[in-house]
């Protein structure tokens, strides 16, 4: 296994990053279905959370790693909200299409 | 402690009762209210005084720190000194006679709990102005009679010119505040306080060689503010007018009490204006001024209640001449016996517009002599005192008075003679009007009752003999001995220029009544001058009023505030709506296309971030 360095470079960790985020980011304004939007957002804050851990791992220090506890914990609300949106929007119209949820447009 | 704070309180307690269950309450009860609160108060006044003895120095009762900000502290305090002992009585005493004339007078109006409610709180308030001992609460006691003023002008609120005139009062006597209000701030610049004791104190000490630029003006604005209460040139315009009001208003404010306050304003400020000699000065010509205009305007004028109300604003200026002359105790001498007489005359012209059935047209009347008796004596009474016939009490004050102006500039004298020639002229021209030839009306005059003859009756002994009450003297020792000249010739002719003017009257409307009437043809111009009091309302119209209101109308409404602040108001809102209707296509409503924008956005914000460096 020559051609891997002995330690995985930072760049790589960025790159994962920033292709997840890239990812999270597409999704979110290309796929129409809500919860795959929905998902897109996790991806989008993994992503993030990923940067902060390397980040704390390379500069040894633990703040990284409290903010990505804090992304976590806000993730998992907003899962719990996000859920429950989703579920009564789908009760009331019996669609997923984020585009036919645009009532509130003048 | 003597418990001063009693003599408005009793008065303002008869206001509470009365303004707040009056309605409820039946005649009699609103009528013990009122009454008994005012001579309640008028024998307090009285129970004070003995038990002040002799009122050498003044007497101060210390209620509470009003106003305290820095170097500035007002207490709430009450004052008795012999001027405000003879203003107290003066106000209290003729304040009771008043009352007890309007249970007859008013019997038969409306709003009769009203009439006393508020004639009440003009008590209170009347009574605060004389007690006050520092410029501050003089100054709410003022403003305090000017709004009683108004509402009581105004009590007949249905007719249209009753309102305007208590309106016109009530603007006018703002001109004359704006002038008080400016001198106290001025005597608190320069010293430092408000209270009457510590500012005349300073005065005192006031070495005029440093000037009294600054004092002079204190006075010129306190006269200002004067002009305005009493009615003097050029603010005397509401005094007439306010006559739209019931007949005892007219005798208790209009002519016995609240437009005195000016005249007890200035003499209070003795101190003051005895430092600034050109204010004196600027007194004793605005005072002369208008005793002669408003003299020669109540020759021609044949509304009863119009002849007296010129004839008070005419009297005010004697008292104002007096004040101007440095004679302080001649002024308020003349405030004492004129608030007699003055009162008599009015309430004596309520007596016969009661018996004439709101009758008040001079021509109208006649031969009412044999008709209503009582009141015709009252009035002569009142008549010759008026007129300065010896030894009746309009004799002695008027009589200090021109001898202090003979004593100033014998031309003021001349002037005052030729006045009080005038006085006698026209108060006897209404009363031969009034009582001699024949009726020539259309009403039953009818005697007025004893609830209003007997209050009459007491002021024409008193008209008759207050002069006998010797004020200059009791006076001495808050405005010290007054310098007369002792020339017996001036008194024989200010005594004769009475009585020509008496026999004039006489002559010209008993003897032969048509000469008066071809007098006014030959003189024409000049009488129809008089006849419409000099054109001053309608100059004040066209020069100040009119202007006033077309500026008003046109500049400040038309163009300041509908124009200009109405102009950036709906611009304002109309920018911000266009500005939305630009804005409102961003919001399609599409989440996805909200999302782009944040990633536009935060790709501009690196972008940005990058050119200028990155972060440090």
């Amino acid at each position: 296994m020559d051609f891997l360095p002995a330690t995985v470079p930072l760049s790589w960790f960025l790159i994962l990053s920033a292709i997840l985020f890239t990812l999270g980011v597409a999704g979110f304004l290309l796929r129409r279905n809500i919860i795959t939007v929905f998902m897109s957002i996790e991806l989008m804050l993994n992503a993030v959370n990923l940067t902060f851990v390397t980040f704390s791992y390379r500069l040894k220090q633990v703040d990284g790693h409290i903010f990505s506890f804090f992304v976590m914990v806000v993730a998992a609300a907003e899962a719990a909200v996000g859920l429950a949106i989703i579920l009564t929007v789908y009760k009331n119209r019996s669609t997923l299409e984020i585009d036919d949820v645009s009532s509130m447009k003048l | 402690m003597h418990q001063l704070w009693l003599i408005p309180a009793l008065p303002f307690a008869g206001f509470l009762i009365n303004g707040i269950f009056g309605r409820r309450l039946k005649k009699p009860v609103v009528n013990a209210v009122a009454i008994g609160s005012v001579l309640l108060a008028f024998f307090w006044v009285v129970n004070t005084l003995l038990s002040l003895g002799s009122l050498e120095q003044p007497y101060v009762e210390r209620y509470f720190s009003w106003i305290a900000s820095g170097t500035l502290n007002i207490g709430f305090d009450f004052a008795v000194d012999r001027l405000s002992a003879v203003m107290l009585l003066v106000v209290t005493g003729i304040g009771t006679l008043i009352h007890v004339y309007s249970i007859g007078y008013m019997s038969h109006e409306g709003g009769y709990y009203r009439f006393f409610a508020c004639m009440n709180l003009f008590m209170f308030f009347m009574l605060t102005l004389v007690l006050g001992a520092n410029y501050l609460v003089l100054f709410v006691g003022w403003e305090g009679v000017g709004l009683c003023s108004y509402l009581l002008i105004g009590f007949y609120f249905l007719k249209q010119s009753a309102t305007n005139a208590g309106i016109k009062a009530f603007v006018v006597n703002r001109i004359g505040d704006f002038g008080f209000s400016l001198a106290m701030f001025l005597i608190f610049i320069q010293f430092g306080s408000l209270d009457f004791q510590q500012v005349f104190a300073k005065a005192a000490g006031f070495s005029p060689e440093k000037g009294v630029g600054m004092i002079t003006f204190i006075c010129l604005l306190l006269l200002l503010g004067a002009t305005g209460k009493s009615a003097q040139v050029p603010l005397y315009v509401w005094l007439p007018d306010a006559m739209e009001g019931p007949t005892p208003v007219s005798a208790l404010i209009h002519a016995a009490t609240m437009v005195t306050a000016g005249v007890y304003m200035v003499a209070r400020s003795a101190a003051l204006f005895k430092l600034a000699p050109v204010a004196l000065d600027v007194v004793a010509y605005v005072g002369l001024i208008t005793a002669v205009l408003a003299a020669t305007i109540g020759l021609a004028q044949n509304d009863i209640k119009k002849v007296f109300a010129y004839s008070t604003v005419s009297q005010l200026g004697y008292m104002f001449l007096g004040l101007g002359c440095g004679a302080f105790s001649a002024g308020i001498f003349h405030v004492m016996t004129h608030a007699f007489f003055k009162a008599l005359l009015f309430l004596g012209a309520g007596s016969v517009i009661h018996a004439l059935s709101g009758e008040q047209d001079l021509r109208q009347m006649g031969g009412l002599r044999t008709k209503i008796p009582v009141t015709f004596t009252v009035l002569l009474c009142a008549s010759v005192a008026i007129a300065g016939v010896p030894p009746f009490s309009g004799f002695y004050s008027k009589d200090a008075i021109l001898v202090a102006a003979y004593g100033k500039a014998p031309w003021m004298y001349w002037v005052g003679v030729i006045t009080a020639g005038m006085t006698a002229f026209y108060v006897f021209r209404a009363l031969f009007m009034c009582f001699f030839g024949e009726y020539r009306g259309h009403a039953h005059p009818h005697e007025s009752p004893l609830v209003m003859t007997a209050p009459l009756g007491i002021l024409a002994l008193l008209s008759l003999g207050g002069g006998f009450i010797n004020i200059p003297e009791f006076l001495e020792p808050v405005f010290g001995t007054l310098h007369e000249v002792h020339d017996q010739s001036l008194v024989y002719i200010s005594v004769a220029a009475g009585l020509l003017g008496i026999g004039l009257s006489y002559l010209f409307y008993v003897l032969k009544p048509g000469l008066a009437d071809s007098l006014a043809d030959t003189l024409g111009g000049v009488y129809r001058l008089v006849l419409n009091k000099y054109y001053v309302d309608e100059a004040y119209q066209a020069a100040v009023v009119d202007p006033l209101v077309d500026g008003s109308r046109t500049v400040l409404w038309r163009g300041i505030d509908a124009g200009l602040i109405d102009g950036v108001v709906n611009g304002t809102g109309a920018s911000a709506r266009g500005i939305g209707g630009v804005l409102r296509h961003l919001q399609s409503g599409y989440i996805r296309r909200y999302a782009a924008w944040v990633l536009v956005g935060s790709i501009l914000v690196i972008v940005a971030v990058s050119f200028t460096g990155g972060l440090k």
